[in-house]
């Protein structure tokens, strides 16, 4: 599906929301080159939000939905936590089901959307937070990169369970005290990028998301390798402010802070020797059009 | 989006799409001798399933591997084992969204291990059809025949139908396509069996010809939207309802949930036309008369033979769905009756409860017997306790 499928009946033109109208006119599906910069010009896939002010989860969001290099063809799966709250304002379809299940769901979608459209791309996102995917849904994590599942998994890694106000998860850090840790947190932060790669992903990213340039280049590597190599598994640092304690404006030096280099969200990629080529590959073919396009018109 | 009509064409097999009116009632049959899990392989043979998720548990593993065998063959669009009840659900869940037909087969424990995926199945709208071959679920560890878990299925939102014989495991699989896919029901389906008496014993069963199949499903009837992404998307809630505590929030999720259970009612149509209706009678107008589902009918069928061998004249009450439940069948089919005998195969009487639910002077109901954890009910367990009743009774009400 591209842009021109989505139209407007031109007799209820002047009633449709301003949102819609902008989305048919303006959305960048079919755009190649779409990223994070389209944000403020277009309308991009999501426009308002219901997190707290502040809340780096709502500039991932942004800049992950910018950086689909085909919405029109993407279905993203979420599970339960704040991720839930915005996914009903996300025009992309997404599915809410249960608590934990967010690979098993996107294995039996990708399956099914493989089966009825055998000669056309379809990408399959999960986005789920550290609760999700790490401890309730850890098994179906991992289960669905044995089984090289070919969608990208996302983390929004905020180091508790945040929607149900401040528990311990798996990918806290040793020693926090939070509810439910009341003397502090016994075992280490679980190291599921390392986990990841071991089991199998091809291409695997530990960062946050302060800089949009670097989120748009990971999370476009991470769909174009799940869709020819294998499955991808991004991690990101999304602070969640209120149960860390930080105020509205401290998300984004909170990110920076827990980035350098010898701190547990310094930029890490792992990308498969297979993974790698087919970048190239890719990269050269963009490059060749891009050079063709140049003498055509010259 | 319009999907042309696909009847008369030929899949990928060389199986003709028929009608599926046709394909049930005036297609030639030809008998076979095979167990209820081989049974369940040649219902699937024709179904036209997009995906299947497997996981073995005792006593369907045969059946969910038997299927793998039509995958590879390259009737079955999909097929793949799980990791666990929880994920099989889950991925039918995923194949069902993205707009496959989904099948899969559960028993027991499995079934409970899956249940959080059930009605979100119903609540999502999702016509996946999941086979439960029925065991005991309790500990100690019993992998025996026992319906414990069909009574703890029948509040999810789903249709239930529980097949007595493995021909109506074959004609059911088949027709429940029909019945759950349509627009107005949409709704995921379990038919249930007791394990072993159905899965593993063998039975001469007419099947339809295996070069015709059912019609594809059309995603695109669904009364939710398909998540492929082929419709153009939309900003689906302009407010995240399903957070907040408000007025709004509770009134959306009860009336979705009514809906649910109208969509549920909405099928008896479908179900009357396909399978002749909710329940089967005979002779219901005596004074006793034996409501039971699943193998318990047969169990009382011979011991109505047994009874009418020695003069007495006992009706039959088939139930083929519980859910929906066929109420005002029951009330008019046991309305004539003094005593009104449940056999189960399970300990608490689910089914004797339901039909106490919706009878009126419900102490006719004599939830008797029971057996539990695998024994069979030889039928003279049945005669006992009818002459029981009789005997103590003098003619008059008594029972306990």
């Amino acid at each position: 599906m591209g842009k021109d499928k989505i139209r407007i009946n031109e007799e209820f033109y002047d009633i449709m929301p301003v949102e819609y109208r902008d989305m048919v006119e303006d959305a960048t599906y079919g755009k190649e080159d779409r990223g994070w910069k389209d944000i403020g010009v277009h309308k991009e896939l999501i426009e308002e939000h219901s997190l707290c002010a502040g809340c780096p989860e709502s500039m991932a969001f942004r800049y992950i939905l910018a950086s689909l290099p085909a919405p029109e063809d993407t279905v993203m799966v979420g599970s339960t936590g704040c991720t839930s709250l915005v996914f009903p304002m996300v025009a992309v379809h997404n599915i809410h089901s249960l608590f934990g299940n967010q690979n098993a769901i996107a294995t039996g979608l990708k399956r099914a959307l493989t089966v009825r459209f055998p000669n056309r791309v379809k990408d399959v996102v999960v986005l789920a937070g550290d609760g999700a995917t790490v401890d309730i849904g850890l098994d179906m994590t991992l289960q669905a990169w044995f089984r090289q599942e070919k969608f990208t998994t996302i983390c929004f890694d905020n180091e508790l369970y945040a929607n149900t106000g401040g528990q311990e998860s798996g990918l806290m850090q040793k020693g926090f005290v939070a509810k439910m840790a009341p003397v502090g947190k016994k075992f280490d932060k679980v190291r599921l990028p390392e986990i990841a790669r071991e089991s199998g992903c091809a291409y695997v990213v530990n960062m946050t998301v302060s800089q949009p340039g670097r989120v748009e280049k990971v999370i476009k590597n991470a769909v174009h390798i799940a869709r020819e190599i294998g499955p991808t598994y991004v991690q990101l640092y999304t602070p969640c402010i209120l149960e860390i304690g930080k105020q509205s404006m401290e998300g984004l030096q909170e990110m920076r802070d827990s980035e350098k280099p010898t701190q547990r969200f310094a930029f890490k990629e792992y990308i498969s020797d297979e993974a790698k080529a087919y970048l190239a590959d890719l990269e050269a073919k963009r490059k060749a059009a891009a050079a063709s396009q140049v003498a055509a018109k010259s | 989006m319009e999907s042309p009509t696909l009847i008369g064409t030929a899949n990928k097999k060389g199986q003709i799409y028929t009608d599926p009116k046709r394909l049930f009632f005036e297609a030639q049959r030809t008998p076979a001798f095979l167990t209820g899990s081989e049974v369940i392989k040649e219902a699937i043979r024709r179904a036209s399933v997009d995906v299947m998720v497997a996981y073995p548990i005792t006593p369907q593993s045969e059946a969910a591997a038997l299927i793998g065998e039509l995958f590879a063959e390259g009737y079955v669009g999909d097929y793949m084992r799980g990791e666990s009840e929880f994920a099989v659900m889950s991925q039918c869940a995923g194949a069902a969204f993205g707009g496959a037909r989904v099948f899969t087969t559960t028993a027991g424990p499995g079934t409970l291990r899956a249940y959080e995926n059930f009605p979100m199945w119903a609540g999502a709208r999702l016509p996946i059809q999941v086979i439960v071959t029925c065991r005991g679920i309790n500990s100690p560890l019993n992998i025996q025949p026992d319906t414990l878990e069909i009574g703890m299925i029948l509040d999810t939102g789903m249709l239930v139908w529980h097949a007595e014989t493995a021909q109506d495991f074959f004609d059911w699989i088949l027709m429940g396509y029909i019945v759950s896919e349509q627009p107005d029901v949409h709704l995921p389906l379990a038919v249930c069996c007791d394990g072993f008496f159905v899965t593993h014993t063998k039975d001469t069963v007419n099947l339809t010809p295996a070069d015709m199949a059912l019609p594809p499903y059309d995603p695109y009837r669904s009364p939710v939207p398909c998540m492929d992404m082929e419709c153009p998307p939309v900003r689906m809630m302009r407010d995240p309802f399903v957070m907040k505590s408000n007025y709004i929030s509770y009134a959306t999720h009860a009336s979705w949930q009514q809906e649910i259970r109208a969509a549920c009612e909405r099928s008896r149509k479908h179900i009357t036309s396909l399978l002749g209706g909710l329940i089967e009678t005979e002779n219901v107008n005596n004074d006793i008369v034996i409501v039971a589902s699943g193998t318990a009918v047969s169990q009382g069928r011979e011991a109505i033979r047994l009874l009418e061998a020695e003069g007495l004249k006992v009706g039959l009450v088939k139930v083929k769905s519980l859910r929906p439940f066929p109420t005002e069948e029951i009330r008019q089919a046991t309305k004539h009756a003094k005593w009104i005998f449940v056999p189960e195969f399970n300990v608490v009487g689910w089914l004797a409860r339901e039909v106490s639910a919706v009878i009126e002077r419900n102490d006719r109901v004599i939830a008797k017997p029971h057996v539990a954890g695998g024994m069979t009910m030889p039928p003279e367990v049945i005669v006992e306790e009818i002459h029981k009743v009789i005997k103590l009774g003098k003619g008059e009400l008594v029972h306990g």
